[in-house]
């Protein structure tokens, strides 16, 4: 394997990177110096949308087709603990921060909607959580991703906590919370272990991707570092049967931080960035295990969620397999498969988020997303339920939307590998189809039952502006996959030849 | 390198001049008190001035007084010394403005008093930090002890009394039983009290003799607050909470911890423990105190006693590092040293502050604090997170690099106590801001009415002075800012390990 480093200053002359980490960690800042309430919430807005604009002009900067780490800043930090301030992106990594800038300014933009006080701390906790996003997609230096990775607690757990919209938002958040501790101490001891395996090989320690892919890792370590690691990940991403926080979370927290949760798949961009490249034999010899806990989730998850009169919980059980599909496209193990799965994360940032935010809308007119609720909305409300619908066909993966790429390679992977594997696939793709199509036949057609369905109200302007890009974009990634495809390629080529080859020494360029 | 300076005896002497300036203006409080500050000052500036020796690899010398050829008063300046002795003379600062704050609001008594002998502690504490023999350490340990208990026993009530009797009884039994047979069986056998990078034993000495006194040792710093000795501590918490912050973080405790790693570094040496096992040993003292002191946290009510076992728990990461014995450990241990302080005293400046806005001392009363003073308890919130070793702070720098240490040690029992420790920590200061941020200030009660109610009901924001939060706000900012840039520190301990 060659790595290429391409350096931010050659590339756009500023460090790009640290910008969009620090800019949002900035402007929480600011936002607590405005006064008025109204003011701070069109700042927020303002500053969300310079973060969406850097991180495009970022893509478009990107050299795409080639495995190129590009953006690449290092500087010196914690040399006696071999800690660098590493921060790069490649194919795998680039279009995440997009999609968290892009997310994040659509939380905010329906915080009008559902957030009706303390709206600066909401507003700035959302800031601090993008800041560690982006950090965490951006990070090289595995000491410095988990970093991020831990800052994502704090505001995680406020966001829940006091602007949950359940009665148990307290225990939601407590639960968030310990789950995500009993993750990131594997983690952090298996990220230990890699860094000390490099200190015996080479002398020094060092947490470094790059550096760490340099040195190869014995057999049984790896094993010992992949439980930990991949287990690590699973419960975030999360994986059957570390999942039962998410239903908790998105039933009792604010929709704006389910949407972040459910929309930003960081357990799987771990195991894609870390777990397979590092531990390649690992991977293999271990894919049996996750390939088996993914077809469990694809199945449980879209059975659960087939039966749920909630859309919150429904979508949860159905982000659950979702999970399972890409860990099957990983862990298929060559470029189709990993190609789907990233493809698959990109689509729910969209389309699983779209229908979340859809479900914001309904709690915040009826209070509640319950079938029973419901019922003929369709006809009252034409707009939310064309859109709700769009989206919905990218969340079942229907040729022609975002969904599709992702699924269809998915597939075509799993075939690839193992076709008993594929057949439960195709079974769960068929059942996530089922569950939205009944969701939305009982919600949004037949006869209205409930008076207070003839009153509601349509999308408002802010409201259809997150539905109808949510909508754009689910439809234009569908008919022209190839600039996202082109992106991501060269790194998931690289990848599965790594995977192919096994850990031999990986040789680092820096690019002039 | 050695280099004779005079450096470290002013940085004592400083303190000592301090004192009497202190008592000379009694009857001015304003100049009484800006003698202290000023005293405080000098001192931090002189410890300052020898950094860049140190960070040159020098190492600065002065003999005081030479009773006999092997028996001297004398300072030697290392980067343990140094870590120590920028610790206790910074805190010393912060601490002073915090205690004119909160002396004056709470009309304390014997204000002269106070200040005076905290001058002396600190004179006392650059002894211990600069000593350059055991003789001089245990002469300046031993003064410690004895300026300190005015301190503990400031308001003369009888529960002050008999904390202050249980703190001498403890400090002065382990220091005679133990502590002074150790130092002199130390010179019969090596014929030196002076410290040694490799240690001062000849090899012939017997091994057995040997642990015994490592035993000893151990047993006679009653100050780390290593179990079974360290009840004195959480009883120490009727003292006002700047004597507190002065145990916990300034001082007292420190002192402790710093004799056994000096003891542990310059007179046994890392190659003999390591041959005696007593690293295998202290590491499992400490780990069951680690574990005890966190389970005890976890019961209490009082807001100090939980901080005291915190404290007793976290010295104990200072010395499990040390006794990893694998580099990456070590400097983890000693520089818990210096990011314990900083966050430890942080938590006290915010107990001390809750106390003087409401006299609220227990967990149970807190409910509602953190509307009414949210800057004291976001402070506090930054300060328990660093000690349960959450990043961005000091306490995950401390974390990383003892479970790092651990792992290269291969003794992954280690990481297993540390994970609980950490759990047991999250929970108990989870406890406290659960109370202080979402209990409800009428019943007490976790799931009360959506904020958007309580928020509602009549909130009083409690108004620091300036002299409170200000130290409480420059602890929070350090305690991220050691946790982001620690390079500047390590470095520093790095000089100090072998």
């Amino acid at each position: 394997m060659i790595l290429t480093e391409v350096a931010a200053a050659q590339q756009i002359g500023f460090p790009i990177l640290s910008v969009l980490i620090f800019f949002p960690l900035a402007w929480a800042v600011l936002l607590n110096l405005i006064e008025d309430d109204r003011v701070a919430r069109r700042m927020a807005l303002v500053g969300g949308a310079l973060e969406l604009l850097l991180a495009i002009v970022m893509v478009l900067n990107f050299i795409p087709g080639v495995s190129d780490i590009q953006f690449v800043e290092r500087a010196e930090w914690i040399p006696a603990a071999g800690v660098g301030y590493h921060l790069g992106v490649d194919g795998l990594s680039v279009l995440f921060i997009p999609l968290s800038a892009f997310l994040t300014l659509m939380v905010m933009l329906t915080s009008w909607s559902n957030i009706h006080f303390r709206s600066k701390p909401y507003l700035s906790a959302l800031f601090v959580l993008q800041a560690a996003t982006v950090g965490i997609f951006a990070s090289l230096d595995l000491f410095l991703f988990f970093v991020f990775w831990e800052l994502i607690l704090v505001p995680s757990y406020l966001l829940i906590r006091l602007w949950g919209i359940g009665n148990q938002r307290g225990y939601a958040a407590l639960k968030y919370v310990m789950y995500m501790l009993a993750g990131s101490t594997l983690l952090l001891v298996g990220i230990v272990l890699l860094g000390i395996n490099h200190q015996n090989a080479t002398g020094s320690l060092s947490f470094d991707l790059v550096s760490l892919l340099t040195v190869p890792v014995a057999p049984e370590l790896q094993t010992v570092i992949f439980f930990l690691l991949a287990f690590g990940f699973a419960v975030k991403a999360p994986l059957f049967p570390f999942h039962t926080w998410v239903p908790t979370a998105l039933m009792e927290g604010p929709v704006g931080m389910s949407v972040m949760l459910v929309g930003l798949k960081l357990g799987l961009y771990g195991l894609l960035r870390f777990v397979m490249p590092l531990l390649p034999e690992a991977a293999s010899q271990w894919a049996w295990l996750m390939v088996g806990l993914g077809v469990i989730a694809v199945v449980y998850g879209a059975l659960i969620a087939l039966v749920q009169p909630n859309l919150r919980r429904l979508l949860a059980f159905a982000s659950i397999g979702h999970a399972g599909l890409a860990v099957l496209g990983l862990f298929a193990l060559n470029v189709q498969g990993i190609q789907g799965a990233v493809m698959l994360m990109l689509n729910l940032g969209l389309a699983t988020t779209g229908l979340l935010f859809m479900a914001g809308f309904l709690h915040a007119r009826t209070g509640s997303s319950e079938l029973t609720a419901l019922g003929g909305v369709g006809r009252h409300v034409p707009l939310m339920a064309t859109f709700f619908f769009i989206i919905g066909l990218a969340f079942i993966g229907v040729p022609g939307t975002s969904g599709f790429p992702g699924e269809f390679l998915i597939l075509l992977g799993a075939f690839d590998a193992n076709w008993t594997v594929a057949a439960v696939a195709v079974l769960g793709v068929i059942l996530n189809a089922a569950l939205f199509l009944r969701y939305f036949e009982r919600a949004f057609l037949g006869p209205v039952t409930r008076d207070a369905v003839r009153k509601l109200q349509d999308l408002r302007p802010r409201e259809a502006i997150v539905a109808v890009t949510l909508g754009f974009l689910v439809l234009a990634i569908g008919i022209f996959p190839n600039p996202i495809l082109s992106i991501t390629q060269g790194s998931v080529q690289a990848l599965a030849e790594r995977l192919e080859q096994g850990s031999m020494p990986a040789v680092v360029q820096h690019a002039d | 390198m050695q280099t004779e300076s005079v450096i470290p005896f002013l940085a004592m002497v400083v303190a000592l001049v301090g004192a009497a300036l202190i008592v000379l203006t009694r009857q001015n409080p304003n100049v009484r008190e800006a003698c202290s500050l000023a005293a405080s000052v000098l001192q931090f500036l002189l410890v300052l001035t020898m950094v860049p020796a140190v960070l040159g690899g020098q190492t600065l010398h002065f003999t005081v007084l030479a009773f006999l050829p092997q028996v001297a008063i004398a300072f030697r300046v290392d980067a343990l010394g140094l870590l120590f002795g920028i610790t206790a003379s910074f805190l010393w600062i912060l601490t002073t403005i915090y205690s004119i704050g909160y002396m004056r609001q709470l009309r304390e008594h014997s204000q002269t008093r106070y200040y005076a002998f905290f001058a002396l502690v600190l004179a006392a504490t650059v002894g211990v930090a600069f000593s350059a023999n055991l003789i001089t350490l245990y002469i300046f340990y031993e003064l410690l002890t004895f300026l300190a208990y005015p301190l503990i026993t400031h308001s003369g009530s009888s529960e002050a009394l008999a904390a202050g009797k249980k703190y001498l009884s403890y400090q002065l039994g382990t220091s005679f039983i133990f502590l002074l047979p150790a130092v002199i069986v130390t010179y019969t056998l090596s014929g030196t009290f002076d410290f040694q990078p490799n240690g001062v034993f000849p090899a012939t000495a017997n091994a057995t003799v040997l642990v015994v006194v490592y035993g000893f040792f151990l047993a006679g710093s009653a100050k780390a607050a290593l179990m079974p000795f360290h009840a004195w501590l959480p009883a120490a918490m009727v003292a006002p909470t700047p004597v507190s912050a002065l145990l916990h973080a300034v001082a007292v405790v420190n002192a402790g911890v710093f004799l056994i790693l000096r003891v542990i570094l310059d007179v046994f040496g890392v190659d003999l423990l390591r041959q005696l096992h007593l690293d295998v040993a202290t590491t499992i003292v400490v780990s069951v105190t680690i574990l005890l002191a966190g389970l005890n946290a976890l019961r209490l009510d009082s807001l100090k006693g939980v901080l005291a076992y915190s404290t007793i728990s976290q010295l104990a990461y200072m010395i499990l590092g040390v006794v990893l014995l694998s580099p990456t450990g070590m400097i983890g241990g000693v520089l818990n040293l210096l990011n314990h302080a900083e966050s430890k005293i942080l938590l006290f400046f915010c107990v001390g502050s809750i106390y003087l806005a409401t006299r609220k001392t227990k967990i149970s009363e807190l409910a509602g604090i953190g509307r009414q003073m949210p800057w004291t308890m976001a402070a506090f919130s930054i300060g328990a997170l660093s000690i349960v070793g959450i990043p961005p702070t000091a306490g995950f720098i401390t974390k990383w690099f003892l479970i790092t240490g651990s792992i290269e040690a291969d003794k992954f029992a280690i990481v297993f106590v540390l994970a609980i420790s950490t759990l047991l920590s999250a929970a108990y200061y989870f406890r406290i801001l659960r109370t202080a941020f979402f209990g409800s200030p009428l019943q007490g009660d976790d799931e009360a009415p959506h904020l958007a109610e309580t928020s509602a009901l009549p909130q009083r924001q409690v108004r620091d002075s300036p002299l409170i939060i200000g130290p409480i706000l420059v602890c929070a900012g350090l305690s991220v800012i050691l946790g982001i840039f620690p390079s500047f520190f390590i470095d520093l301990v790095q000089l100090a390990l072998p």
